[in-house]
């Protein structure tokens, strides 16, 4: 019995209380197991200066010293390997009605992944719409992560646990950018 | 002679075997990440159309869990693994955190994602997302090359 049970819970989406805890469980987890403070961007920037330093003073430090952030993000990336092989939900994502309903207008139906297939995907990479949802969009990510001085995790999560304000008005504007896009600018683009 | 065995065994065990343990926690960090659907195009649009309290419930408890665990390292002067005292380096305002913030909003909400799912969304199959990650470096680098230029 305990089997099914116990897969069919790790098929099925967490719900918030259980993995969000289990995030917040990272920020001690990295600190105690080597003084290690949480942050994703960074792995950027030690990219960067491992690839492609240029000269660039910005890249020009020992990224060795921070290879655990790049073993981390290897980490990442293994991670969502793992669970889209062993514990693939079998059923569409759900998504709020109201949000259904707005995608359906711009041809959004195909919800068989977290990464709708519809929009993100090689064809419409070479489209106007999906340059934007791809290239302008993680370019945004890259530029305005490094000139924040973190992310999500290096900011709303390990800053603001440190109790950190420069971190809360980083992720204020993070919202703020979030909510103009989203609802003011988006629906031009998959207009497209 | 001693020494030298020493320094060289010293060496070894600081260059990527201990990683590991990182990459561990990635691992689990990365499940994590797509059980919650944290690395959901649709989630975040949800969350910026105030549609669905999921996220808000997944960082604002990731961050009450984050709080009470760095209140209880500095009370009980938790030591890491090795023995060597935590310290955690205070974040200092510049207006980046303003003007990057607002970009890096932009760039959530068009691609879904912030940097950690990238990683997780291109491992789930998302091959396409690859680009995304190339092109979120090159902002980066971008970044570094105007620094100097730039308002903080």
């Amino acid at each position: 019995m305990e089997g099914p049970v116990m897969l069919t819970f790790l098929q099925q989406p967490w719900p918030w209380y259980i993995a969000g805890p289990l995030i917040g469980l990272t920020v001690p987890a990295l600190l105690i197991l080597g003084n290690k403070t949480f942050g994703i961007s960074s792995s950027l920037r030690h990219i960067c200066a491992s690839c492609i330093p240029a000269n660039i003073s910005y890249f020009k430090y020992d990224w060795k010293n921070e290879a655990w952030n790049l073993f981390f993000v290897f980490g990442i990336f293994l991670g969502g390997l793992i669970t889209a092989q062993l514990f693939t939900d079998p059923n569409p994502v759900e998504v709020a009605p109201a949000l259904a309903e707005e995608l359906a207008g711009y041809g959004i139906v195909d919800y068989d992944n977290l990464v709708p297939e519809d929009i993100l995907n090689w064809q419409s990479l070479f489209t106007l719409k999906g340059f934007f949802l791809m290239v302008v969009g993680g370019f945004l990510v890259g530029f305005g992560t490094r000139y924040a001085g973190g992310c999500t995790s290096g900011h709303a999560i390990m800053g603001l646990s440190n109790l950190q304000w420069p971190s809360l008005i980083a992720t204020v504007c993070f919202m703020i950018g979030g909510f103009i896009l989203a609802n003011l600018i988006l629906p031009l683009i998959l207009s497209l | 002679m001693e020494q030298q065995t020493h320094i060289n065994k010293s060496q070894f065990e600081h260059k990527w075997y201990p990683n590991i343990k990182y990459l561990l926690v990635g691992v689990f960090f990365g499940i994590l990440f797509v059980k919650s659907e944290v690395i959901s195009w649709f989630r975040i649009q949800e969350m910026f159309r105030l549609q669905s309290f999921h996220m808000y419930g997944i960082i604002g408890s990731a961050v009450l869990v984050g709080i009470v665990s760095v209140w209880l390292i500095k009370k009980f002067n938790v030591k890491t693994i090795h023995g060597e005292p935590i310290h955690i380096s205070p974040k200092t305002f510049h207006k980046g955190q303003i003007y990057g913030g607002l970009l890096f909003g932009f760039g959530w909400a068009l691609t879904g994602a912030c940097p950690g799912p990238l990683f997780a969304q291109i491992g789930t199959g998302a091959t396409v997302i690859i680009v995304t990650l190339l092109s979120a470096i090159a902002g980066t680098w971008v970044y570094g090359y105007f620094k100097d230029r730039l308002p903080h």
